[in-house]
């Protein structure tokens, strides 16, 4: 312990002489004097202090604080008590628009959005195990796909929202080919580049995006041909996203749990013991990609819908980055994970904002928390399905066939 | 049909990696219902005459021939390692390779992949015949588990499991492929005397059970004498000797090559 006091001490004084010149110092240009300001350096040294300790103190007690926060949820293993979860927070979700502003139900679609974001690019990454560093480029094409559909031939936001999502899989099976042979560091380099690519083209070939200006006036959702004041347009869009969310959970744990969902995790184990378990792995990887990217596409023509307006600058490789952190974050492979993750990326910085200034900084230390005593993430380890056994004769031998 | 044509029929196989001869001109025959054994000393090119047999390395000269028990017959040179195990060869590998995150159950169930076809609209919906699939799956996977006495395993975590059992479980992924020709790399390495004598019983069981050819590379002489009906013995990538157990015990070539490793 005395030891610990002192290192803290320690750090405390080199950090206090390495920030000197920026925290203490001050020169006034206009009196051309100096301003030393000692409490600046009373105040870090102590919080610096503080931190070392407890930093130190936590990380030599990660397993048992680990512990706090168990695998495998023993509330969540009572079958009566999740369905009463779950009503509760289906419930919450759907009231959430009637008593909140416009400005919180926008918050909450973009989250969202993020959640079915993070949930089919965990089909590539969590489940697949094929890093993606481009998948917004999934999202651009279908935001584009229903801004230059409905600004060329009028085509409304239902009959784009699939066509949105199938160009994004076809584009998945476009990337997909080439990089067929690629894994790990080398896939991620390839597909930040097609990333990349999709949003450069995007900025330069005016004639056909309309450069950097972008498109404006994009239609917002119809709902049987009735105009929607603003305010309810922004709720019915909440709905939408809700509705595609559920829909994509759904989707995504019954791919998960089928023939495909193993495939694709025997795939992210083992490629080569899996191509000699007669795994077609051409296939196996363009449906991953496809699968994946079509969530990107119908979620970028809910964008386009929602801000009536596309541009480059949307999906810039950051959005890549946030999308792919929120399955990391929430824990690889696991959908309540990824949906808690998409919450907690997307609204905590939104409710830092009292934190001013230090928002993002508490936001930073606050993942940077979460990576070193869950490195598995929020959920991760998702539990293996456990089948069913067939009792047929559990001892004895069996006959032949 | 004039004469019965052995069910594998490999003829001039030759794979160089680089300068480097690993195989040079091998024959070698596997016929129905029988255990061949390959062996040699270390680095004489036997994992490598596998990976050319299952596709994972594409040979520069040769033919590999499948007259399946059905009559079909084919050529598996440059295919792909999944559409060769399709055609009815599963292997094992040398160095485990199991899908350590998924369960036992699991490992086995991927091993069935290739003899169904639920497809992605199946898996959404999940309708009937997806579900009787889904079911058919398990009750196969979990009969081979029961088969190689390691059903009581079945819902573990892959990696989590005795490093025998892996390797049982190595055997039981590949019969889930339904093979012709099971292809069986140092089966024994790592076990103990009695799992060793254990395996030895259970490769006959199997054979007899699913009516298949077993290719076995093995460093065990015991396991080898006492399993094979006939061995191949490589050396510097080049067959240097084939036979009878019998003969190969006393071939002086043989002899030679082992430099007196041979502990038969
Ligand atoms: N991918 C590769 N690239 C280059 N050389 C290789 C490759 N694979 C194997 N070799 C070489 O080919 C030769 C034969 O290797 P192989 O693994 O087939 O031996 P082995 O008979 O299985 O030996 P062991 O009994 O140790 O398993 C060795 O010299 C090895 O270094
Ligand atoms: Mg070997």
């Amino acid at each position: 312990m005395w030891a610990e006091l002192k290192k803290g001490a320690a750090v405390a004084v080199w950090f206090m002489f390495l920030t000197l010149p920026i925290m203490v110092v001050k020169v006034n240009p206009i009196e051309q004097t100096v301003v030393w300001r000692w409490a600046n350096l009373v105040w870090l040294g102590a919080a610096v202090f503080v931190l070392t300790v407890v930093g130190r103190y936590c990380s030599r007690h990660r397993t048992e604080l680990s512990a706090f926060w168990p695998d495998a949820h023993p509330l969540l293993a009572h079958p009566q008590l999740k369905r009463f979860l779950l009503i509760v927070l289906a419930l919450l979700a759907t009231l959430f628009p009637l008593f909140f502003s416009s400005y919180q139900i926008n918050i909450m679609t973009t989250a969202l959005m993020y959640a079915v974001l993070g949930l089919g690019l965990n089909i590539v990454v969590g489940l697949a195990g094929l890093l993606d560093l481009g998948y917004v480029a999934f999202y651009a094409v279908g935001a584009y796909s229903y801004a230059l559909l409905n600004y060329h031939f009028g085509l409304g936001f239902w009959a784009a929202l699939p066509i949105g999502g199938l160009l994004a899989a076809i584009f998945g099976v476009l990337l997909g080919f080439p990089v067929l042979r690629l894994r790990g560091d080398y896939l991620a380099i390839v597909t930040l580049g097609f990333g990349e690519i999709i949003r450069l083209i995007l900025e330069n070939w005016n004639d056909f995006s309309f450069g950097p200006s972008g498109i404006a006036g994009i239609p917002r959702p119809g709902l049987f041909g009735l105009t929607l004041s603003v305010d309810d347009a922004i709720m019915y869009i909440y709905y939408l996203v809700l509705l595609l969310g559920l829909i994509t959970i759904f989707v995504v744990n019954r791919l998960r749990d089928s023939r495909i969902g193993r495939a694709w995790i025997a795939l992210r184990e083992d490629e080569i013991a899996c191509q000699a378990m007669g795994i077609d792995k051409t296939k196996t990887k363009l449906t991953a990609f496809a699968l994946g990217a079509s969530w990107a596409g119908m979620v970028g023509v809910l964008f386009a819908a929602k801000t009536t307006f596309v541009n480059p600058a949307s999906f810039t490789f950051l959005e890549s980055a946030i999308i792919l952190s929120i399955v990391v974050l929430g824990g690889m492979g696991s959908t309540v994970g990824v949906v808690i993750g998409a919450l907690v990326f997307i609204l905590l910085p939104e409710y830092l904002r009292a934190f001013a200034d230090y928002r993002m900084l508490l936001f930073g230390a606050i993942m940077v928390g979460v990576m070193v005593f869950r490195p598995q993430g929020i959920i991760g380890n998702p539990r293996r399905r456990s089948y069913p056994l067939p009792m047929a004769a559990a001892d004895q031998e069996v006959g032949h066939e | 049909m004039s004469e019965v044509r052995p069910l594998l029929e490999v003829r001039g196989l030759s794979m160089a990696f680089g300068g480097l001869r690993a195989l040079h001109d091998l024959d070698l025959e596997v016929s129905c219902g029988e255990i061949v054994a390959l062996i040699g000393p270390n680095g004489a090119g036997k994992t490598t005459f596998f990976n050319c047999l299952t596709g994972v390395y594409a040979p520069s000269a040769g033919d590999i021939l499948l007259n399946r028990p059905d009559g079909k017959a084919l050529r598996l040179n440059g295919l792909l390692p999944n559409q060769i195990t399709k055609h009815g060869l599963a292997r094992t590998f040398q160095n485990i390779r199991l899908f350590s995150e998924m369960t036992v159950l699991e490992n086995v169930m991927i091993g069935c992949h290739c003899r169904h076809r639920a497809g992605i609209l199946g898996a959404i919906l999940r309708g009937p015949a997806t579900r009787a699939e889904e079911a058919a799956i398990i009750d196969k996977s979990y009969t081979i588990l029961q088969h190689l006495r390691i059903a009581q395993y079945a819902n573990d975590v892959a990696k989590s499991l005795p490093y025998g059992v892996q390797r049982t479980l190595e055997i039981a992924r590949a019969l889930a492929t339904e093979p012709v020709l099971l292809l069986l790399d140092e089966p024994a390495a790592g076990l103990n005397p009695t799992e060793t004598s254990e395996l030895d019983a259970l490769i006959l069981q199997i054979r007899e059970r699913y009516r298949l050819a077993i290719l076995l590379i093995e460093h065990d002489m015991k396991l080898v004498m006492s399993l094979s009906d006939r061995i191949y013995v490589v050396d510097y990538g080049e067959r240097i000797a084939q036979g009878t157990p019998a003969e190969i015990r006393n071939n002086p070539a043989v002899i030679k090559a082992y430099l007196g490793e041979d502990d038969a």
